[in-house]
């Protein structure tokens, strides 16, 4: 016990700066409306979807959580059921074969919800694109508000895209 | 069983990959397969393509490793039957593969044991096999109804749990079907292939320089061991010769890419045993490391920095010194954590005697790779088919006897401190010299297949050269497919609660397999 509490003391607190939400990256704005976004004010929970992607973005997004960036810090949380998550947020192309699951994932959210797409794929199809197995894009399966580039984008650009979304309207 | 004892004539591929390829017969591919299984050889990998285009028929592959290389046959089917004797006798792992390799081409074993389809679920109707040459990859089918016929267990108080597709945390998807009674497991069965996004399709639609990118995407935490293996495999089929500063340098990042993964599996294993510290430490690590690959790489990941004849940059011999600092330093950082993990003992009553794979099953069922050294089994790319820079690295493989979720831990922190070593010894004694070649154009129908030992175990990438310096097939192998089957049985007595810790410690990539 007294080796981890050493560690922990040695190590001290490593969280940084948190980042501001960033315009650039709303892809819709008429779904925020007043009253959704005071609803997520203060705490947001999250229910991650990987609907096909490299897993690179998963990385990314568990460093997000890792102690430099410390997303929980924020009172954003991830939930296990998407019936508990105010957000989702979805990587990868979306599959073929995984359209379904994330479409009724969707569903399973309690309005108001927001979704960011996280990455090239999710942004666009990325490298993979549109094919008899992949639908491309999320937004062509579900409505998006924030879709943040990168392969993969760093965990900043992560935070920034969720501040982006529950950010009030200027 | 060495590539020379091979009982047919083959053909020698060019470089340092020891490569050899060979035509068979019919009648002759199993019988093969068997007098290799006796003689210590592995299946690595299998896949077929579509050559009615050339009036080939098809062609079915397989790569064995033997000792001292790899042996890739090639069996030549008639395109009105092209059918082939099943392997999955000699060589469990092959039964998915076969599944995959139908569903895509149309390309079938014999009474297999199972014929069920694998990556085929609603997106395209059985008779359709989308990695046909005159299938067009834009091609849409309405969907069809998915319903896969699981193994069911009956008896009394046996009842299942059905797991994903979408799992509970920031995993890939896939389904588990676990059967209890009470919380005992008594048989899990995982059904993949949902992120199957026609990979091997859309290498069709590159050229041979694209490739590299898509194939550092294949599975993005190995994103340097697939870039490097595809570049292997182009340099093979075009005859170049990358200097040996680029050889060191890669790795050099298959080495940090190692390292990254194990911190963070080391961080994630206490975690999913309650031990929450463990994930802070070696997140904190992992993320220190990163930052350095994006300060000397551009890239937290090292994507896009391998590319056939070499690497994008060079490394500035200034950052050397920071290099080897930072290996030393972290050396010790994991030796004080490892002290903590071996110490904690509600830590270790979670780790130990749970999962097991015994070194009997594995041998049988063919594990591969870190899993594999955990079980026992001493199966190392880097120390038995080094390609420099490793054959002059005395690499010290890590194996662990007991095969348990403990022993996986162990081999990681084994290998952590080993990769750290290499990463040093790599940086004191990088050669001058360019780190990018020229490759020359590729003969249309030249072959080459590179190997890599990734942090799960070996990479093969298999390419084949169309007209115009195009891909015509390319097949990526993550070693995910021969030990995903190997997790159905380490759960096995163990309890529903204990599963996410014993995945994680296989820690297998489902974006490798599904393609």
């Amino acid at each position: 016990m007294q080796h981890i509490l050493r560690q922990i003391a040695r190590t001290g607190i490593v969280t940084e700066a948190y980042p501001e939400a960033d315009e650039s990256l709303r892809a819709t704005t008429e779904r925020l409306q007043r009253e959704v976004l005071a609803a997520f004010d203060g705490a947001l929970v999250i229910r991650h979807v990987d609907a096909g992607s490299c897993n690179g973005c998963e990385l990314e997004i568990h460093a997000a959580n890792n102690p430099y960036h410390n997303l929980e810090g924020l009172g954003i949380r991830f939930a296990a059921s998407p019936r508990h998550a105010d957000l989702l947020l979805v990587t990868g192309p979306v599959s073929r074969h995984m359209e379904e699951a994330l479409k009724r994932t969707y569903d399973a959210m309690p309005a108001p919800k927001l979704v960011v797409a996280i990455g090239d794929c999710g942004c666009t199809g990325g490298i993979f694109g549109e094919s008899y197995a992949s639908c491309g894009r999320v937004s062509n399966v579900i409505p998006v508000d924030v879709a943040v580039p990168g392969c993969p984008p760093t965990p900043v650009a992560i935070m920034q895209g969720i501040l982006t979304a529950i950010a009030r309207a200027r | 069983m060495r590539l020379a004892d091979l009982p047919f004539p083959f053909e020698s591929a060019p470089g340092p990959a020891a490569v050899g390829f060979a035509e068979v017969m019919a009648d002759q591919w199993q019988v093969t397969a068997g007098r290799l299984r006796s003689a210590g050889a592995t299946l690595v990998a299998l896949w077929a393509a579509d050559r009615r285009d050339l009036h080939d028929g098809f062609e079915i592959r397989a790569a064995y490793a033997l000792e001292d290389g790899l042996a890739c046959l090639r069996l030549s089917l008639p395109a009105e039957a092209p059918d082939y004797p099943d392997l999955g006798e000699h060589f469990p792992a092959a039964g998915r593969m076969q599944r995959a390799a139908f569903d895509l081409t149309g390309v079938a074993p014999l009474d297999p044991a199972d014929g069920r389809p694998w990556l085929r679920h609603g997106a395209w109707p059985a008779g359709a096999h989308p990695l046909r040459r005159d299938v067009v990859a834009r091609s849409v089918w309405p969907a069809v109804p998915d319903d896969y016929n699981f193994v069911s267990v009956s008896g009394d108080g046996v009842h299942e749990i059905p797991v994903g597709p979408v799992h509970a945390g920031t995993i890939e998807p896939g389904h588990f079907r676990f059967s209890v009674v009470g919380e005992r497991v008594l048989r899990l069965e995982a059904r993949l292939g949902y992120k199957h996004k026609g990979i091997e399709k859309r290498f069709e639609s590159m050229t041979l320089d694209e490739g590299v990118a898509l194939a550092g995407r294949v599975s993005g935490d190995s994103t340097v061991a697939f870039a490097w293996a595809y570049a292997m495999a182009v340099e093979q089929l075009t005859g170049a010769t990358i200097p040996p500063r680029a050889a060191a340098l890669r790795a050099m990042l298959l080495e940090r890419e190692r390292v990254a993964s194990h911190l963070g599996d080391l961080g994630a294993l206490g975690n999913d045993a309650g031990f929450a510290f463990g994930l802070a430490q070696f997140s904190r690590l992992k993320e220190d490391w990163l930052r350095l690959n994006a300060r000397f790489w551009g890239h937290r990941y090292l994507m896009d920095r391998i590319v056939p004849g070499g690497l994008t940059d060079d490394l500035d011999d200034a950052h050397l010194p920071v290099l080897a600092r930072q290996v030393h330093d972290l050396a010790d950082e994991v030796a004080r954590l490892r002290r903590i993990y071996d110490d904690h003992a509600g830590l270790q009553d979670r780790l130990r005697d749970c999962g097991v794979v015994s070194n009997d099953l594995a041998q049988r069922l063919g594990l591969t790779g870190l899993a594999a050294r955990a079980s026992g089994m001493a199966v190392d790319l880097r120390v038995g088919c080094a390609v420099p820079p490793y054959d002059g690295l005395d690499v010290r493989c890590a194996t662990r006897p007991e095969g348990d979720v403990a022993a996986r831990a162990a081999v990681r922190f084994d290998e952590v401190t080993e990769s750290l070593r290499l990463i040093g010894l790599l940086a004191e004694t990088l050669p001058d010299g360019p780190t990018r070649v020229a490759v020359p154009s590729a003969r249309q129908g030249s072959c080459g297949i590179g190997r890599v030992e990734g942090w799960r175990g070996e990479v093969l990438v298999f390419v084949e050269a169309g007209a115009d310096e195009r891909i015509r097939r390319c097949h990526p192998h993550d070693p995910s497919w021969q030990n995903w089957p190997l997790l159905e049985h380490a759960i096995l007595g163990n309890i529903v609660p204990d599963f996410p810790l014993i995945n994680k410690s296989f820690n297998l990539s489902y974006s490798g397999v599904d393609l």
